[in-house]
């Protein structure tokens, strides 16, 4: 068998046995991503050296006895997140050539798990786009029709780990960006609640929403990442200080007496017809499991949209005013004064989805009309967290389509901002309210596109959302379909 | 809800952004459309509602302060576009 197909699970099982050593592992990957990244555009930057003696130091480890699952398991990680003297873009011109000097939390606990890092994946500008297509170094291309988007802004991530050019990878969601392209690639992407990862090292975007996850193939492999990346931070004060469950032996394959909620709101009648079908047979399924399913009611759903689009371009212009030409990240050529500077590297270092957000957010908070806009908005987020709130006195867990639809085509909503957030509208809220949110696939449609749903637990219960993913996935092939490439 | 094309480039100067005639138009259009989304909030009595400011309502947890090394000089200035005899360097700001 091909080590590029195992699972984690499975990979580690053959490094403990000395089946394949971890730089046979290693390099199988780079080979595949030698051969596929050029039609996919996942990865912006390929660390072959790092990734062959991050793989030595593995081997060693399973010999000396200090293996842990993820020693010698490569991974690829967004390219947000800080990795030291390795050049780190966020998918911008900006900082096209920025080698951090430090290392962010995330990728300090992958190295020191022994987990091979085996390059830096694209992703939408600054985190901002929901098809990849924002990113200064190209639009990432679906493994499953090329000719369609990844989702975003983790579309790097997806596509790199749908394509087997990965064996995990990490993503981060401030709005949806790392469930909705597992559903677009027919992966596992997993949200958790708000500060249960460190965001040290993580480029910010819109720092009351940011959050990083593991993406994979399984909800087995998910449990196993977030044991590892999971904790309070010292170097991160919003990080939560509660302790780390063993994800891992949390999961189930029965799930008697579990009661999940189908909010209402997330059926409408706009939803595509073969996610509404494949959403209907999932519940079939989890019935057959033991759950029961309960009709419930998120009544601001509809007001998610509106109030993300002002709380995160307002902190994303706020966190992007760094960006100034003299410390790091680009300058522009000649300036002949010092708002010369300011205002050309700016205006030539960024990319038209990251100035239309910054002009948002510059807006919304500009003299006159904070309490119109962000004030506003911050109230209906406390509305918008009550409905879950509410909803979890009678449930464990809500189910949801991920997306509206699935993988549409490059370029269909590139010039429509509009239209191109309404993407995200299954997602947001779960963002907003901090909680934690799982997708997984569920069906495919008839062009054989992946399909995926949602789970969404209360506060801290990824443990919930793990099980219950874990169990659908004991009892359904939907994981374990891969595009032909 | 619309805004003028003088409002975007009044805006575009509070956050250091220029703004070409060939951008100005289609971002005063998309400006406008995103505000016109934004408006539905305006349906709802928040009189009584509490901002939520953090996604979690959870105590900001304290720690020792000691000082720790993080990074030398040398690799904080070394991503700098231009530097000199140990600092940023920028454009002459005083005549």
């Amino acid at each position: 068998m091909d080590p590029t197909q195992l699972s984690l699970v499975q990979a580690h099982a053959w490094l403990s046995s000395r089946q394949i050593s971890a730089r046979e592992l290693t390099a199988a990957f780079l080979e595949r991503i030698d051969r596929l990244n050029p039609r996919i555009n996942a990865y912006i930057t390929v660390d072959r050296e790092g990734a062959m003696a991050a793989a030595q130091r593995a081997d060693d480890r399973f010999r000396n006895g200090t293996a842990t699952p993820l020693t010698g398991i490569p991974i690829g990680v967004k390219d947000l997140f800080c990795t030291e003297n390795l050049t780190t873009t966020c998918g911008s011109k900006m900082l096209a050539r920025f080698r951090p000097p430090y290392e962010s939390t995330v990728t300090r606990k992958l190295k020191e798990a022994g987990a091979v890092i085996l390059g830096k994946t694209n992703m939408d500008e600054f985190a901002m786009g929901s098809s990849n297509e924002t990113s200064f170094f190209g639009p990432v291309r679906n493994p499953w029709d090329t000719e369609r988007i990844p989702g975003g802004s983790s579309g790097g991530s997806a596509a790199a780990l749908a394509a087997r050019m990965a064996m995990a990878t990490i993503g981060s969601d401030t709005g949806g960006s790392i469930r909705q392209p597992a559903a677009l690639t027919g992966l596992t992407g997993l949200k958790p609640t708000y500060g249960r990862i460190s965001r040290f090292g993580m480029i910010a975007f819109a720092s009351s929403l940011d959050q990083a996850g593991p993406m994979t193939w399984t909800a087995e492999d998910a449990a196993i990442m977030l044991r590892v990346l999971a904790g309070h931070d010292p170097k991160d004060s919003t990080s939560i200080q509660a302790e780390v469950p063993d994800y891992v032996n949390t999961l189930v394959n029965r799930l008697d007496g579990l009661r999940i909620g189908i909010p209402e709101e997330y059926f409408p009648d706009s939803l595509d017809r073969e996610t509404r079908h494949a959403l209907e047979e999932a519940q079939q399924v989890l019935r057959d499991l033991g759950a029961s399913m309960v009709s419930v009611s998120l009544p601001h759903t509809r007001y998610a949209i509106p109030t993300y689009y002002i709380i995160a371009p307002a902190e994303a212009s706020s966190n992007l005013a760094r960006y100034d030409g003299i410390r790091f990240g680009y300058r522009c050529e000649d300036p002949k004064d010092l708002k010369d500077l300011y205002t050309r590297t700016r205006s030539e270092g960024f990319g038209a989805e990251v100035k239309r957000r910054i002009m948002l957010g510059t807006y919304v908070l500009s003299s006159g009309y904070y309490d119109a806009y962000y004030r506003k908005a911050q109230k209906v987020r406390r509305l918008i967290a009550r409905d879950f709130q509410d909803v979890y006195t009678g449930v464990d867990l809500l189910l949801t389509p991920t997306t509206p639809g699935t993988a549409f085509p490059l370029g269909e909503k590139k010039d429509d901002p509009v239209a191109m957030y309404l993407s995200d509208i299954f997602t947001i809220n779960v963002n907003l309210a901090g909680l934690p949110g799982l997708s997984l696939p569920c069906g495919r449609d008839h062009q054989g596109l992946p399909i995926g749903m949602q789970l969404i637990a209360p506060v801290l219960k990824e443990e919930r959302l793990l099980a219950a993913a874990h169990a659908f996935q004991s009892a359904t092939p939907w994981h374990q379909r891969k595009p032909e490439l | 809800m619309s805004i003028t094309a003088d409002t975007v480039k009044h805006v575009a100067n509070l956050a250091r952004l220029k703004l070409d005639e060939r951008e100005l138009a289609p971002l005063v259009q998309q400006l406008s459309n995103i505000l016109g989304l934004v408006e539905q909030l305006k349906e709802l009595d928040t009189e009584a509602v509490t901002p939520m400011s953090h996604a979690l309502d959870m105590p900001i947890p304290e720690r020792p302060d000691l000082v720790v090394p993080i990074s030398t000089r040398e690799a904080m200035l070394a991503n700098a576009p231009d530097t000199e005899q140990g600092y940023f360097r920028v454009p002459k700001i005083i005549e």
